[in-house]
């Protein structure tokens, strides 16, 4: 100990270990190790941005829509500035009128009223044509504009219209949730149920739910012995095999879907078969197609390979002795089933239930094609929304409440089974 | 040919393509046999008379993709092929340019454009080229001595025993169930805008909603009336047509009851070349064009002046055109046009009811 | 061929064959008799039919022909889980999704034991192995020695009178190796089950069995205790699989009762015993042991034939000197030698003259 000079320096060193050349060790580090860290950065970089711009963007484009919609507050500028400066509760006034009519003249003229007609529709159906038609003559209107305006469309005067134009002044809305949950906004603000005849959203949620839930199953009692097999059958056979579960992947959606439609139909070749052996008469052919059962089969048939292929990962991995070694414990087949092999398993069910699942909730073409009136899903809503009302704002919150159950979905899964439980493959 | 001379020319090739790029003009169409009906009458006579390429490109439906890229700011295409209350909805938001009817040519007898077009089909933004129909046809086999005639027939199960095929849509289906239900033609909207007009078709489709296969994609109903799975089905006339003249189905129209609809040629705002765009859309809405594209499907041309020179269905080259396009005369004896003014309005209304309806079974 | 069939066996496999493709037999008729808590050990390399008998007798394989008879009674159609056999596989097999207790506790539950009764047994199995501690423990969390221990509880925790074991020490280190082959030793000896234990590991078998069956080409080449293996091999095979060996061919010169000579293939003469070689003239490989081999020629009896050997080696390893030797045109020649005080230390290059008594000596058959 005595050779070991103690003074400053020493302490300092101690504090500071250095390189040879007299640098701090530490910085010494950082810089060899930023090399690398930046290469391997570059590597996943085109990956990250790819995902960034066409995943991450997109969505968060789509959340952000699903409460924001500007198509009214950016178009009237001051009927949104009167809005602002006279609360909830005043009737309209003169000055209201004059901002309307100023805001729809402009609107003519910058062709930007039907987008505001457009909004307002969403919370008063009938009204677009009301504010198109009206920006038509808006240029030669007259003060007072009360009275001229309710000369062109008594509807001007509507408590309810007037009520939607001062909700959608604010950009930020939380309409459309509640209209994607069946739910509006009553003339006093509050929170209502939809009318009866147009609640259609709640239910189709519900019904997603359930029919992914059914082909999930149903996928899961097919898929196991299926992956059981494929794990345990010589090499040359189980190869015959996988390329058997994953022919449907090599043929178009499209093409398997009509397939079953040539199979199941009423004048189908299940219904002929059956006909032709007498199981059925020709009057009591089954409805296997153009309805639930229709987008139960052919969803089934396209998903299987989703659950078959995590259960399989995880199933190659469970050595034979195990079975072996219950089996030499006394355990009966069913007991070594139950109680050793289908708990090993489980990481591969919770992935393939998932992946099924959440694939199931997303799927349209399919039902689109299969489901007649019965086995529709939310997904052909959004869809129409998407294509055919251009109501986005909608689309994206109905396709927002779906993300959200996917991701309740994880949560749950993470409570129950734990989320590194799962294996994909 | 040696490399030498393929090399050469492939290099030169590329360098007129180089030297050319602004003259070509990207069109959105529908695919399928709609737009091989453009391609013919449009797009192929076109660049043999100006020598502009012209890019041809399909979607589900224009309207879709149209409105993103506008919003985007990234417009990569010209001209897009749009259904007439898609065009009304677009231009109002501001999404398509306004097209100048003076750019449009007279007829060949010199009468102006404006007056040439049916009523309807020009709009601010959009020039009609052709209007289609959704009709309902049945299986001719089906009903050999008392086929149907009227759309009433069509809800009428007693008589008419069998499945039918309805699209999974408000649109024209509460149409037909009103005019079905005895409502004339010029009372049906009217009547749609009133609480009682949307019961009274729910209470119409009510009638026959056991019987009814629904279907979403214009390929369907064919298929379906082929299959045997429907006695009869709505419809859109040209896929009816192809059916049964293309391939020889046993099908048959009932134009009673039709619910036309113009679609058109439209500009997004943005359009890269604008010049060659408004350029095209002269071109294809010439009369002759327009009658040239009714020889290769079943859709009517929107301009009167075209009428008399649609020839035979080109495909076959026999069959006469004009008796199936529902612009002509015996077909529009009953007929309603769309409303896009209704549907811009109620389109999301009443697709929750209707989809309401669909549920509660 | 050794035959061994004790008609009064715990366990005996009686002309048992095993093919799984119906061309070849990998077990070609098998007779064996084992006795009632008896170490027996079968040894043999990869393919020679060993873990195929072993698995009949577990009831995962079916024989193709024969009867396995346990205590008495045919077990051919009984399934494994009711044949009361416990097992130790090679990579344990403990149940990765349950605790120590719960790996011990299934055979237990399966046979509907009381709770109490059930968890008396865990500890008291769990305390014979030392892991008492570890019960709430999972398999992952254990290291492998600890592993192998809690596997062997938990096929000794039903008490089974017929523990077998395949290669269990296979993945273990060297030195837990040997520490973990005299504690399943003295198991045996404790409990006195009967104990079939397979292994492609000479050391292994030699240190920890009763009798051993040497596998060869699906038929038991020797079935002996480990000294009378080592030393006294019935055949080429034996000889070379067991221990260390060193070959020598020729032609036996002459033939008495208990020892005969052999002329090497160089014309040198040599001693050896006489195990299956049937007369003079007969083509010959005599095995003699590396540490019986002895160099210093003075020490062998007066008559002993000696031969020229040169040093090629001379390899320090501790406790032993190993050395090789070129002897009647063999480069492989090895000798082994006690590291002890004053041992000689050859040098390669060097020459001297190298001898045996006769009878470690074994002239066995040319094969």
């Amino acid at each position: 100990m005595s050779d070991i000079p103690i003074g400053p320096t020493a302490t300092a060193r101690q504090q500071r270990l250095e390189t040879a050349d007299g640098t701090p060790l530490k910085s010494a580090l950082a810089r060899a190790s930023r090399r690398q860290k930046l290469r391997a950065l570059a590597l996943v970089a085109p990956l990250a941005l790819f995902i960034i711009v066409t995943f991450v963007l997109p969505i968060g484009q789509m959340l952000l829509r699903s409460v924001n919609n500007t198509q009214f507050s950016d178009n009237m500028p001051a009927l949104v500035q009167w809005f602002a400066e006279n609360p909830p509760g005043i009737d309209p006034d003169e000055a209201a009128f004059a901002a309307l009519v100023s805001d729809l003249r402009n609107g003519a003229a910058q062709r930007t009223v039907g987008s505001v007609g457009t909004r307002i529709n969403y919370e008063v159906p009938g009204t677009r044509s009301l504010f198109t038609a009206t920006a038509r003559r808006a240029a030669d209107l007259e003060p007072p504009y009360r009275e001229a305006l309710l000369e062109v469309n008594s509807d001007w005067a509507r408590e309810d219209i007037w009520a939607a134009m001062r909700g959608a002044s604010q950009a930020y809305t939380a309409n459309f949730y509640l209209a994607a949950v069946d739910r509006k906004r009553d003339l006093d603000g509050n929170i209502v149920q939809s009318d009866p005849q147009n609640r259609v959203y709640v239910q189709l949620f519900l019904r997603t739910f359930m029919l992914s839930g059914v082909i999930t199953l149903i996928c899961l009692l097919l898929g196991f012995p299926v992956a059981h097999l494929l794990a345990t059958l010589p090499l040359r056979k189980s190869n015959l095999l996988m390329i058997l579960v994953l022919l449907p992947f090599w043929t178009s959606l499209l093409v398997r879907t009509t397939s079953w439609i040539v199979l199941l139909q009423g004048q189908g070749v299940v219904n002929n078969v059956l006909v032709a052996l007498g199981v059925i008469g020709d009057d009591g052919r089954l409805a296997l197609m153009y309805n639930q059962a229709g987008t139960i089969i052919a969803m089934t048939h396209v998903l299987l390979p989703f659950m078959i292929l995590p259960l399989y990962s995880v199933m190659k991995t469970i050595p034979p002795s195990y079975a072996r070694a219950a089996r030499s414990l006394g355990a009966t087949s069913w007991t070594t089933f139950r109680r050793i092999y289908l708990p090993q398993t489980i990481p591969g069910i919770g992935a393939g239930s998932i992946l099924v699942f959440i694939l199931a909730m997303g799927y349209y073409i399919t039902p689109a094609l299969v489901g007649g009136a019965t086995g529709q899903l939310i997904s052909n809503q959004i869809a129409f929304h998407m294509q055919n009302s251009l109501n986005w704002s909608l689309a994206a919150a109905l396709a927002a409440l779906l993300l959200g159950a996917v991701l309740l979905l994880y949560w749950v899964y993470d409570r129950l089974v734990g989320i590194d439980n799962m294996k994909l493959g | 040919m040696n490399i030498r001379t393929m090399l050469c020319s492939t290099a030169c090739l590329a360098l007129m393509a180089g030297a050319s790029t602004a003259q070509e003009v990207t069109v959105l169409g529908w695919g399928g046999d709609y737009a091989r009906s453009q391609i013919e009458a449009y797009h192929k006579p076109f660049t043999e008379e100006t020598g502009i390429r012209v890019i041809s490109v399909d979607a589900d439906n224009p309207a879709t993709p149209l409105k993103a890229m506008v919003e985007a700011g990234n417009v990569t295409v010209d001209v897009a092929v749009i259904e007439y209350a898609d065009a009304v909805r677009l231009c109002d938001e501001g999404l398509l340019e306004v097209i100048d009817t003076s750019i449009l040519e007279p007829a060949p007898d010199g009468t102006p454009a404006e007056d040439d077009f049916l009523p309807g089909t020009l709009t601010e933004c959009m020039v009609g080229t052709d209007v289609f129909s959704t009709i309902f046809a049945y299986d001719a086999t089906r009903f050999p001595d008392n086929p149907p005639t009227t759309i009433a027939d069509f809800f009428d199960t007693d008589n008419f025993p069998g499945k039918r095929g309805v699209r999974r849509n408000a649109k024209a289906t509460l149409e037909m169930a009103l005019m079905a239900d005895g409502v004339p033609a010029e009372e049906v909207y009217d009547l749609l805008e009133t609480q009682e007009g949307v019961e009274r078709a729910f209470a119409k489709l009510d009638t026959i909603k056991g019987d009814i296969v629904w279907w979403e994609a214009g390929a369907q109903p064919p298929q379906l009336l082929a299959d045997g799975e429907v006695a009869m089905t709505i419809a859109w006339n040209g896929r009816i047509f192809n059916a049964a003249v293309g391939e020889g189905k046993p099908f048959e129209i009932v134009w009673d009851g039709q619910v036309y609809e113009p679609e058109g040629l439209a500009i997004p705002v943005g359009a890269p070349n604008m010049e060659e765009a408004l350029q095209f859309v002269a071109f294809a809405t010439r009369a002759e064009s327009l009658a040239r594209a009714a020889e290769w499907i079943s859709y009517g041309p929107t301009r009167r002046s075209a009428a008399p020179l649609v020839g035979v269905f080109q495909v076959d080259g026999e069959t006469e055109m004009g008796p199936n396009l529902p612009t002509s005369e015996e077909n529009m004896t009953n007929a309603l046009a769309s409303s896009y003014e209704f549907w811009v309005d109620r389109d999301a209304e009443l697709n929750e009811r209707f989809n309401a309806w669909l549920l509660a079974n | 061929m050794v035959r061994a069939g004790h008609d009064d066996g715990f366990v005996v496999f009686d002309h048992v064959q095993k093919s799984y493709d119906g061309e070849t037999l990998v077990v070609k008729d098998l007779d064996l008799s084992i006795g009632k808590g008896e170490f027996l050990t079968m040894l043999g390399p990869s393919g020679s039919g060993k873990t195929t008998c072993l698995m009949m007798l577990a009831g995962f394989e079916t024989a193709t022909h024969g009867d396995i008879r346990l205590a008495g009674r045919p077990i051919n159609h009984i399934p494994p889980h009711r044949r009361g056999i416990g097992m130790v596989f090679q990579n344990y097999a403990l149940f990765p999704h349950m605790t120590v207790g719960e790996n011990l506790s299934f055979p237990l539950e399966v046979r509907r034991m009381s709770r109490s009764d059930r968890e008396a047994k865990v500890m008291r199995a769990l305390d014979m192995v030392q892991m008492g501690q570890f019960v709430n423990r999972r398999p992952a969390q254990l290291s492998g020695g600890q592993q192998q221990r809690i596997a062997l509880a938990r096929a000794l925790v039903f008490e089974p009178e017929l523990v077998l074991m395949d290669e269990p020490l296979g993945a273990l280190d060297k030195q837990l190796r040997e520490h973990m082959q005299f504690e399943i030793k003295h198991l045996h000896d404790r409990l006195g089950v009967t104990v079939v234990y397979v292994t492609h590991d000479q050391g292994e078998a030699l240190t920890m069995s009763d009798r051993i069956a040497v596998f060869n080409d699906g038929r038991i080449q020797q079935l002996a205790p480990p000294q009378v293996l080592y030393e006294r091999p019935d055949n080429s095979f034996v000889a070379q699989f067991i221990g260390e060996n060193n070959r020598l061919e020729g032609v036996v010169e002459q033939l008495g009762p208990d020892r005969c000579t052999v002329r090497l293939t160089n014309g040198e003469i040599i001693d050896a015993a006489p195990v299956n070689v049937r007369g003079a003239g007969e083509r010959t490989v005599i095995s003699i042991r590396p540490e019986r081999v002895e160099f210093m020629p003075e020490r062998l009896p007066p008559g002993a034939h000696t031969l020229e050997a040169e040093v090629l080696e001379f390899i320090y390893m501790g406790d032993m000197f190993r050395t090789r030797l070129r002897v009647a045109g063999s480069d492989n020649f090895v000798i082994k030698s006690r590291n002890s005080a004053g041992q000689a230390r050859l040098r390669p290059g060097e020459t001297l003259r190298i001898g045996w008594l006769a009878e470690d000596c074994r002239a066995l058959d040319a094969a």
